[in-house]
């Protein structure tokens, strides 16, 4: 009969150590979980070149969810249950509507640094703020106007939206198909200069008229992926609705194409970050934000390799300067420069973009629908 | 007189049938009777609330841009399925009158390679080829000839059309065609048939059925394709997945993307059945 082994106590020790080393690799993983961000955004913000470097400072993984345009966003976050997203990126615009939907967090003003931003306006942002409490901070901006192939359209013609009308680039002209930077756009050809988003039903009737009689000039109507391609391959010598967010990223790479603001003036986008409603995540969302407006997060903000942007803190243009300097000159943002976006915006040529006020969405949205079907 | 057995249900024939029965439930009936209720919802706010109003029915089929629309995608794959089914009579013919079993069976299987790749890979590269300075305006211009606009315009979609469909009527017309009893065709030829009279009043008849259902499928493709008339049509004009896709993305208007495609599917299923009932008649 085999005799029964009775552990001493040094065994039970022995064995105690053994299994806490080698238990130790699976606690300190425990430890080090990666923490999920779900991330609701334009396309290109949840990307390695934006969001990399705090991933691997801060161990986090975002989870970005795309969208193109901001009634787009509210959809996609009115499908979804609450808490699903723990930041979201929207155009400044459409902030108000999420704030009324109790979509976000408020926020703390002395979290962000309001002090270093390069223009009053950015401080205090329509639809940011409700009774005196922050609920999105502006992280970035640029600006839309005539985007057009050089070697069919001079920079002379490109200074008014006219240019779209040309009979030369007839079947040659692209829309970036989202309604409202397209029609606001049309709205300042008409002249309606800054109550361009304020139409009554004459300027609206106005404006239908003048976006039909472009139609027959009209190649296509794209998403981001088409836009781009159209004026890559030539295919479109002009886009209605863009700016240097797409033919930024083109020019860099040689393509003879550029945007310019018409003497008509140009509509600014703007992307602000909120902290999505009851995420448990609040306190690394609010440090990436941080991130995102401190001089280094404003940089790979500004070069984007989606779709580059203004720098909106004094530190972000001051360090893009230092790093890339022909990319702060190209797109004007040196202190001083005639294309300097502070300068324009000052000079009464940039209107912020906004949602219709005297019709809804809908009325344009429905018109969008009939322009794309004539 | 006999008086018929009352029928057993049976047990065997149930248990194979349910997997089937529960799929087709779960997948298919039950989210088009949601999308039924659905068309009668409203949204505020972006979200949708459950009601029983028929505003968007109204809506949607009192507006003109959306008959434009349903007759130009009409249209469009109407003109698909004839011009698949012409261009894939004839190499069908070939396949399965003129070649060997063998021969035959190689185009099969080079006929199924296209399906291993993405279709939109496969309209991306179409991109390339339709551009301006895109392959085939590059060949045109050693000739002196072009460029011509293609890509963004209705052949650029048909283009798109018919690399979906293609590849799949020609596999159905020529399993059709490769069935025909071949002695009937030689007893045409030696009752003095010509070949054009054989074709017409021996093979297409005999191949009816098949030759139907791969038209069937061209058009059921063509009709709900989103891909080609967005990607190489330029989405002027839309065709209704397009506007499916507008509205639902704009203004969360579901209920009224609901309305588009139930219209979408009576189309579709008017259309299948009229066809296929075509199809089977004479062979009743």
């Amino acid at each position: 009969m085999k005799k029964l082994v009775k552990p001493t106590r040094r065994d039970v020790l022995k064995f105690g150590v053994a299994s806490s080393a080698l238990a130790m690799p699976f606690v300190s993983r425990a430890w080090a979980e990666t923490t999920e961000i779900n991330m609701l955004a334009w396309y290109g913000h949840g990307e390695p070149d934006m969001v990399g470097e705090f991933e691997a400072a801060n161990n986090v993984k975002f989870k970005p969810k795309y969208y193109a345009g901001g009634d787009n966003m509210l959809a996609l976050i009115a499908q979804s249950p609450p808490g699903t997203y723990d930041l979201i990126l929207s155009d400044a615009e459409f902030v108000q509507q999420l704030n009324t939907a109790g979509l976000i967090e408020e926020m703390n003003p002395a979290d962000y640094p309001f002090d270093d931003m390069i223009y009053d306006d950015f401080k205090q942002f329509p639809g940011h703020w409700k009774d005196g409490k922050l609920y999105s901070v502006m992280v970035r901006c640029g600006h839309l106007g005539v985007s057009y192939n050089t070697k069919a359209i001079s920079d002379e013609e490109a200074m008014s939206y006219k240019c779209f009308w040309k009979p030369e680039i007839k079947g040659k002209v692209g829309h970036f198909d989202w309604h409202l930077p397209s029609l606001g756009q049309m709205s300042l050809t008409n002249g309606n200069g800054a109550k361009l988003w304020d139409l009554d039903a004459g300027q609206w009737d106005a404006v239908k008229k003048t976006t039909m009689s472009l139609r027959p000039q009209v190649g296509g109507f794209f998403d981001y992926g088409g836009t781009f391609n159209g004026l890559k391959n030539g295919e479109m010598m002009a886009m209605v609705g863009i700016g240097d967010w797409i033919t930024g990223v083109l020019e860099k790479d040689g393509a003879p194409v550029k945007s310019v603001v018409p003497k008509e003036g140009g509509i600014q986008w703007t992307e602000s970050y909120s902290i999505g409603k009851g995420t448990p995540k609040a306190d690394i969302v609010k440090k990436f934000i941080q991130y995102m407006l401190s001089p280094e997060g404003q940089v790979h903000s500004a070069q984007m390799a989606a779709y580059p942007g203004f720098a909106i803190t004094k530190g972000g243009r001051k360090l893009l300067n230092e790093k890339n300097p022909k990319e702060a000159q190209r797109t004007g943002q040196v202190d001083g420069a005639p294309n300097d976006p502070v300068t324009l915006i000052k000079d009464g040529r940039i209107h912020y973009r906004d949602i219709p006020k005297q019709q809804t969405l809908e009325d344009w949205n429905e018109f969008w629908q009939e322009y794309k079907n004539a | 007189m006999a008086v018929p057995e009352p029928r057993k249900l049976d047990a065997y024939a149930v248990a194979w049938r349910l997997p089937m029965i529960i799929w087709q439930g779960l997948f298919f009936v039950g989210p088009l009777l949601f999308m039924i209720a659905m068309s009668f919802f409203l949204v505020k706010n972006y979200r949708m609330e459950p009601a029983f109003q028929f505003s968007n029915w109204v809506k949607v089929l009192t507006k003109g841009f959306f008959w434009d629309s349903y007759f130009l995608t009409l249209w469009l794959a109407v003109l698909a399925t004839v011009c698949t089914t012409l261009i894939a009579f004839p190499m069908s013919y070939f396949l399965a009158f003129k070649v060997s079993e063998t021969v035959r069976r190689w185009a099969i299987f080079f006929l199924i390679i296209p399906f291993f790749t993405s279709y939109l890979v496969r309209i991306f590269a179409w991109q390339v080829i339709l551009a301006q300075q895109g392959v085939i305006n590059g060949a045109f211009s050693l000739f002196g000839l072009g460029p011509y606009t293609m890509l963004n315009t209705q052949l650029g979609t048909l283009v798109g059309y018919l690399t979906l469909c293609l590849p799949l009527a020609l596999i159905l017309q020529t399993f059709s065609l490769a069935n025909i009893d071949k002695r009937l065709v030689e007893a045409a030829h030696n009752l003095g048939c010509g070949r054009l009279r054989t074709i017409f009043t021996v093979v297409l008849p005999l191949a009816k059925t098949g030759m139907v259902v791969a038209a069937v499928f061209c058009f059921i493709l063509s009709f709900g394709d989103f891909v080609a008339p967005y990607y190489l049509g330029g989405s002027k004009p839309p065709t209704l997945s397009i506007m499916i896709v507008d509205t639902s993305k704009s203004g969360q208007q579901w209920p009224r993307a609901a309305v588009v495609a139930l219209m979408m599917i009576v189309t579709l299923l008017t259309v299948a059945f009229s066809s296929i009932g075509y199809a089977y008649r004479s062979r009743k």
